[in-house]
């Protein structure tokens, strides 16, 4: 059906010469959060990296990357409404051609607020919903939250927003996955991400609890292709399964510093918001370079780009430019070496790892020995953990 | 849901997307929640005039004086439904 007028999606350059632009920009402007999800993806040791760039350190990275060609914005956290200036960030953005994305809890999203992001030019929020947090265990069972969601949800609607929901599924919500579908449809969402947690930061700490069985993963897509067949056009439903069911990797951002550049809420430039992570990398800073030389010329960036710093058996995979051997990250942290192949991947020989975690997500729950009870992301939780890091070493 | 297109529909963008030209792809492209297509040429020059005011006959003349050339109706009403399909472009109905 596609016609030879058009070519579909992100176009990825993997000719050896200089990447193209990073199409995606994704501000993290704060790690701050009135939430505790159990499964959150800021790094654990977000507490010790409190600094944030001023408002004028952010109006220079974005006017920057639109210069360098970046189309996309996305301005996310912790809980970006919790940065006042974010209404100034938006504007600066839109009236420099971003299409401008924030991505929120709602917590903070008021008339008033609402209201000026519009008139900022806000092209698309994203709200997102969260359970296992301390506030609600069962956020389905929770009215405040689900007030709270409705209530946000109106606002989106009445600034004629398009409607996306994101909510993080795994082992203790994917069972209702029929009534987070139901409550997307009565708030009228257009789009609803149902995205599997994937095993990086907190969700690593949590990936006992976390971790679907292969029987839950497997009812919870039948349920979802039932709705989508149900409801044809009225919501777009996406279902991302964790990447551990898979026994191929996925390639990771598109590509390392292909596509995506990250800044953390510091100032740090990143190929993807875990990489600080990786040892023996500097990344560098938007304060004491131009976005220009971060992207093209750091050793941050280029250290995985393309397929020349792959091992075996990458090295010889006819599916190298498939996957890019997958995620760094994640190559470190369950093989311990970032140049590995993703642990993910069936060829890789520290796939058992992947294996093991997978085989114990079938243990019902009531049959486990439980290691530690669900750690919530918090200040204090993040200092611990941090401590307990540098002590023995350990990746976090 | 697929009503026949002709000469009098009047497609318009939906408004989900922004069409826009990008100076570093040479390109235009059409952005949306998190998301980017890049269109070539001809897609571009329809697009561009798909401003729920123009019925594809009046855009199949423009086109044709723009580039001096013959462009087929059912050119025009080829991409449009695919254009349709992708979600980009609605036909306004007249009220
Ligand atoms: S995952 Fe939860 S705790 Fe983490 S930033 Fe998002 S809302 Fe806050
Ligand atoms: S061996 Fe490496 S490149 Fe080949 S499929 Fe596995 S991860 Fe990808």
């Amino acid at each position: 059906m596609s016609s030879e007028f058009l070519q579909h999606g992100l176009p990825s350059k993997n000719d050896d010469q200089r990447p193209g632009p990073p199409l995606w920009l994704l501000a993290e402007i704060t790690y701050r959060c009135p939430l505790h999800c159990a499964f959150c993806f800021n790094p654990v040791d977000f507490a010790t990296q409190e600094q944030e760039l001023s408002t004028e350190g952010w109006l220079k990275v974005l006017r920057e990357a639109r210069a360098m060609g970046s189309v996309q914005c996305g301005f996310s956290g912790g809980e970006p409404l919790l940065r006042d200036d974010l209404e100034v960030l938006v504007a600066e953005a839109s009236s420099l051609g971003f299409y401008t994305n924030l991505l929120t809890t709602g917590v903070g999203l008021t008339e008033k607020r609402a209201l000026a992001l519009k008139e900022a030019g806000l092209a698309h929020i994203q709200l997102s919903f969260q359970d296992s947090t301390k506030e609600s265990n069962d956020f389905l069972s929770n009215t405040k939250t689900f007030d709270l969601k409705q209530r946000v949800a109106g606002l989106i609607k009445q600034h004629e927003w398009p409607m996306v929901l994101n909510c993080v599924i795994h082992r203790m919500n994917i069972d209702h996955i029929d009534k987070i579908i139901d409550m997307a449809l009565d708030l009228g969402a257009e789009y609803l991400e149902l995205a599997n947690a994937q095993y990086y930061s907190w969700a690593v700490v949590n990936r006992d609890q976390l971790l679907p069985s292969k029987e839950q993963l497997e009812s919870a897509e039948r349920i979802t292709n039932e709705y989508r067949e149900r409801i044809g056009d009225r919501m777009k439903i996406i279902f991302v399964v964790p990447d551990y069911y898979e026994s191929r990797p996925k390639k990771c951002m598109n590509g390392w510093g292909n596509v995506f550049l990250t800044i953390a809420p510091d100032g740090t430039a990143l190929p993807c918001h875990t990489a600080r992570m990786l040892p023996g990398l500097e990344f560098p800073k938007v304060d004491e370079h131009s976005l220009e030389h971060i992207w093209y010329d750091s050793e941050g960036f280029n250290r995985y780009r393309g397929t020349g710093w792959m091992k075996e058996p990458c090295k010889s995979c006819p599916e190298a430019e498939i996957d890019l051997g997958g995620c760094r990250c994640q190559a470190f942290m369950l093989a311990n070496d970032p140049a590995a192949a993703d642990p993910v991947c069936d060829k890789s020989p520290h796939r058992s790892v992947v294996d093991e975690a997978i085989a114990h997500a079938q243990i019902p729950d009531n049959e486990r020995v439980v290691e530690h009870q669900l750690v919530f992301r918090d200040p204090k939780e993040s200092r611990r953990l941090t401590q307990i890091a540098t002590e023995t070493e350990e990746p976090i | 849901m697929s009503t026949e297109l002709n000469e009098s529909s009047v497609p318009a963008l939906n408004s989900l997307f922004r069409l826009q030209y990008e100076e570093a792809q040479e390109s235009w492209v059409l952005l949306y929640p998190e998301g980017m297509v890049k269109l070539n040429q001809s897609a571009a020059e329809i697009m561009q005039r798909c401003d729920g005011q123009k019925t594809i006959g009046n855009i199949v003349e423009e086109l044709e004086k723009a580039f001096e050339t013959s462009v087929l109706v059912s050119d025009v009403t080829g991409f449009v439904n695919v254009a349709i399909e992708q979600n980009w472009l609605k036909i306004k109905v007249s009220s």
